[in-house]
């Protein structure tokens, strides 16, 4: 069914020489970007190198202030995305832009509701979406279905359906694997298939090197607001991208791990302990380790989590030096978590970044002030100024100020949830540091990361999850083919 | 994955079905405390008179909420209206008197639409500043009940055919259009994507400020048509007939008695007219056995925060 002659080399799409400021700040100059039908081009770069603001130019959102996008060979304008999307562009943002409480098949017609004799025609909105979800050979789910009933996978799928109803030749998938379990990533390199097999021309966003190498054709890396380059991506190597998007060669992601010598004493000791979710947890952290936790999706990582930090608790078991009840007494123990979402449980986005970053210290009226401009130095806040709203900043540095909430009580045992989910890569090269940093002050740590080569990298052993227990333990720098053996193993019949 | 997830809807009725299930109750309950007392051909037509006109500012409130707004002027707008209706039929010109009544609510209700979207005040204090320039343009220029209506419009307020007044069916009518407007037209569908997120609905190309204005002038004129009623049932327009009734509180009580989402998105108009009625039928309930007017407010207040507390737990399961 492909309709594409691969020798044509249309550009669907070409941007040329898009420049955009917000407030006097210039985010994009000059920017070129071309796409081809039936192709994938990833779009690659550090939070703030203006990615999200050139899709979004794009998708009509943001007017660019200069700079000509041409369709198909002929000029457009956007307005509104309205425009953008008559004009065959369609957008799959990261936080997904559906509605809970409508059905299926009306958030895929939201805004265009077929007509008939000027009603909307109900019949004609489920006969295409079910059509469309055949298509893609989605059968999980049906177009009457509530949206808030489906998983996250479930309704990246609607989305695509959404844009593949609009007619869409150019998709632009901004981040979609960053809220997906691994067996649904697979789905999803599927699903890209299938739409370059339509022809579509798709722009992918993405921070995971290995997507961006199993996906794409071509690649470009915008730095500060300018395209660095745009290659093939088979000409180039992982370092030399990587290189290109932070301008300099990382020697090594990852900071020396701690010797024997450095681990101390047992800060938190957890035996046979477990609740709804998960069973029988025996677990020790020592002073100046790190303790990595690998799992599924669904095998209980968060829930180890929030069961630590007291706030989904263990119901039994016993735990030194004390098993929390709640989130205060955990706190008052000195355990302390930086979630998995941290915009939903980690920070109060309206307020500042210094009322974050006194958070913890004020509800459980321990910790100075004072400190507050020192901590934000120390997690190298850039740039540090305490009266930020929280929400303006970006992933890397909202997470960093997460930590110095978190550093104002100075915790004996940190939980780390996904420490970088949503990071970019320089930032995330100073997170890591900075976690490695309170292990060697003294701190016990659990990290629990869905991406293995940061749990590789950073853990000085690894735990594995899997159906709410710990099925094992592997040595430092054990490999991911090992972790995932246990982790996904089958229970022994 | 494969579970198939239409099915849990099914389970357990959704709060306009729970709404209308409690009215049944309370009508149970009277029947049997009051006998033939309560079930009297006086007693219903009395509760649909008495229900039609909130019944109508409530629908009207239904759809601003549902957008994700809320209209707090309802109240002072169905004052304004009875008098300008009255004054203008006074000369003997009803047909005008209505036209200028739902002109003026239009543009009232298009002023608060624009005050919110476009220069983006919170739709609570838009409208309450509303209310405060309207009430203060009423107290200035009357201190009690001025015009006139014509026996004519008075039937408005007091006819019935057979068991159903006028003012009922005039209710059932901007109810139906309403309902039809939610459910069957592009509007409606873009009312509930608004409501439930902007944003999501702005990035989906729905003209959201378009819609918010709009769901504000059907509002505004559902308050207009209720100024209408009530002008017609006392003869005369009053600067106090809509505060007096409470219309603004007691709309917004309705329409979340009815299962409607305070926050938008979620709800219709079928829980609000089953409110309404609810609220109808417990004070009808409570005139039959002649409960203290304070306790009455007690039960009022406790029942429409229980069926919230209700229509929460269940969503959470």
């Amino acid at each position: 069914m492909s309709t594409i002659d691969v020798s044509l080399e249309v550009a669907v799409l070409s941007m040329r020489r898009i420049g955009k400021s917000f407030l006097g700040v210039r985010v994009l100059s000059d920017v070129d970007l071309d796409a081809q039908a039936g192709e994938v081009h990833a779009v690659v770069g550090e939070n703030g190198a203006g990615k999200s603001t050139l899709m979004k130019i794009l998708a009509g959102v943001h007017a660019p202030d200069s700079g000509t996008i041409s369709i198909a060979g002929s000029p457009v304008t956007f307005r509104h995305p309205l425009d953008a999307q008559r004009a065959g562009v369609a957008i799959i943002y990261q936080e997904l832009t559906l509605l809970p409480e409508r059905s299926v098949a009306e958030n895929v017609f939201l805004g265009r509701e077929p007509l008939r004799r000027g009603l909307v025609d109900r019949a004609a909105m489920e006969r295409e979406t079910s059509r469309l979800l055949l298509e893609l050979g989605e059968s999980s789910f049906g177009a009457r279905d509530l949206v808030g009933r489906l998983s996250v996978a479930q309704q990246q799928v609607v989305e695509i359906v959404k844009a593949l109803s609009v007619d869409a030749r150019i998709i632009v998938m901004d981040e979609p694997t960053a809220s997906l379990a691994e067996h649904e990533v697979e789905l999803l390199y599927d699903l890209v298939r299938r739409l370059r097999e339509r022809g579509v021309a798709i722009l992918y966003i993405s921070h995971r090197m290995r997507e961006i190498f199993d996906l794409s054709q071509q690649v470009t890396v915008l730095k500060d607001g300018v395209r660095v380059a745009t290659r093939a991506t088979a000409e180039v190597t992982q370092g030399e991208l990587v290189s290109l998007m932070v301008g300099r060669e990382l020697s090594h992601y990852y900071p020396p791990r701690a010797g024997p010598e450095e681990t101390g004493e047992v800060l938190l000791s957890i035996r046979g302990c477990g609740n709804a979710k998960l069973r029988d947890i025996d677990l020790e952290l020592r002073a100046g380790e790190i303790t990595g936790v690998a799992g599924l999706q669904g095998s209980g990582r968060t829930e180890l989590a929030k069961a630590v930090f007291g706030a989904e608790p263990f119901t039994h078991g016993e735990m030194t030096p004390l098993r929390p009840r709640s989130v205060r007494e955990a706190i008052a123990a000195g355990i302390g978590l930086v979630t998995e979402d941290r915009k939903a449980e980690g920070l109060a986005l309206r307020q500042s970044v210094g009322d974050n970053a006194l958070l913890v210290a004020r509800a459980v009226r321990r910790g100075a002030a004072a400190r507050v401009r020192e901590l934000l130095d120390r997690v190298r806040l850039a740039p540090p100024d305490p009266d930020r709203e929280v929400r303006y900043l970006s992933g890397g540095n909202q997470q960093k100020v997460v930590l110095a909430k978190w550093m104002t009580v100075s915790p004996k045992v940190l939980i780390f949830d996904e420490p970088t989910r949503g990071v970019d890569v320089g930032a995330k090269a100073a997170i890591h540091e900075l976690v490695r940093e309170l292990a060697r002050e003294g701190m016990a740590v659990l990290m629990i990361s869905s991406e293995l080569p940061e749990l590789i990298g950073m853990s000085d052993r690894i735990l594995v999850l899997r159906e709410g227990r710990l099925v094992g333990e592997l040595p430092a720098g054990s490999s991911e083919e090992a972790i995932m053996h246990l982790a996904a193993a089958e229970e022994a019949a | 994955m494969s579970e198939k997830v239409g099915g849990r809807l099914s389970l357990g009725f959704r709060p306009a079905q729970v709404v209308f299930l409690a009215l049944l109750a309370v009508v149970a309950i009277g029947a049997i405390v009051g006998g033939g007392e309560f079930l009297t051909l006086e007693t219903v037509v009395g509760i649909q008179q008495r229900s039609a006109a909130l019944g109508i500012v409530a629908v009207g409130q239904t759809l601003a909420i549902l957008a994700g707004s809320l209209d707090l002027s309802v109240a002072v707008l169905i004052s304004l209206t009875s008098l300008v209706a009255a004054e203008i039929m006074q000369t003997g010109d009803v047909a005008g008197g209505i036209a200028a009544a739902l002109a003026v609510s239009a543009v009232v209700g298009l002023v608060n639409g624009v005050v919110i979207t476009k220069l983006k005040v919170h739709a609570f204090i838009a409208t309450l500043g509303m209310t405060l320039v309207i009430k203060g343009v009423l107290d200035h220029l009357y201190d009690g009940p001025a015009g006139r209506v014509p026996d004519s419009f008075q039937h408005l307020g007091y006819d019935r055919i057979g068991p159903i007044p006028v003012s009922a069916m005039l209710w059932a009518c901007v109810a139906l259009a309403c309902w039809f407007v939610l459910t069957r037209t592009r509007m409606g569908y873009q009312v509930y994507a608004v409501g439930g997120d902007v944003e999501v609905a702005r990035l989906s190309g729905v003209r959201t400020d378009r819609v918010v204005i709009v769901t504000h002038v059907l509002c505004s004129l559902c308050a207009g048509i209720a100024g209408l009623l009530l002008a017609s049932r006392l003869g005369a327009g009053a600067p106090t007939v809509g505060t007096d009734g409470g219309y603004d509180l007691e709309s917004i009580a309705a329409v979340v008695l009815g299962g409607t989402a305070l926050a938008g998105g979620k709800g219709g108009v079928g829980g609000t007219v089953g409110g309404v009625l609810l609220l109808a039928v417990l004070d009808s309930l409570f005139n039959l056995l002649e409960v203290d007017s304070f306790f009455k407010d007690v039960v009022r207040g406790v029942v429409i925060v229980a069926a919230v507390v209700i229509y929460v737990r269940r969503r959470k399961s």
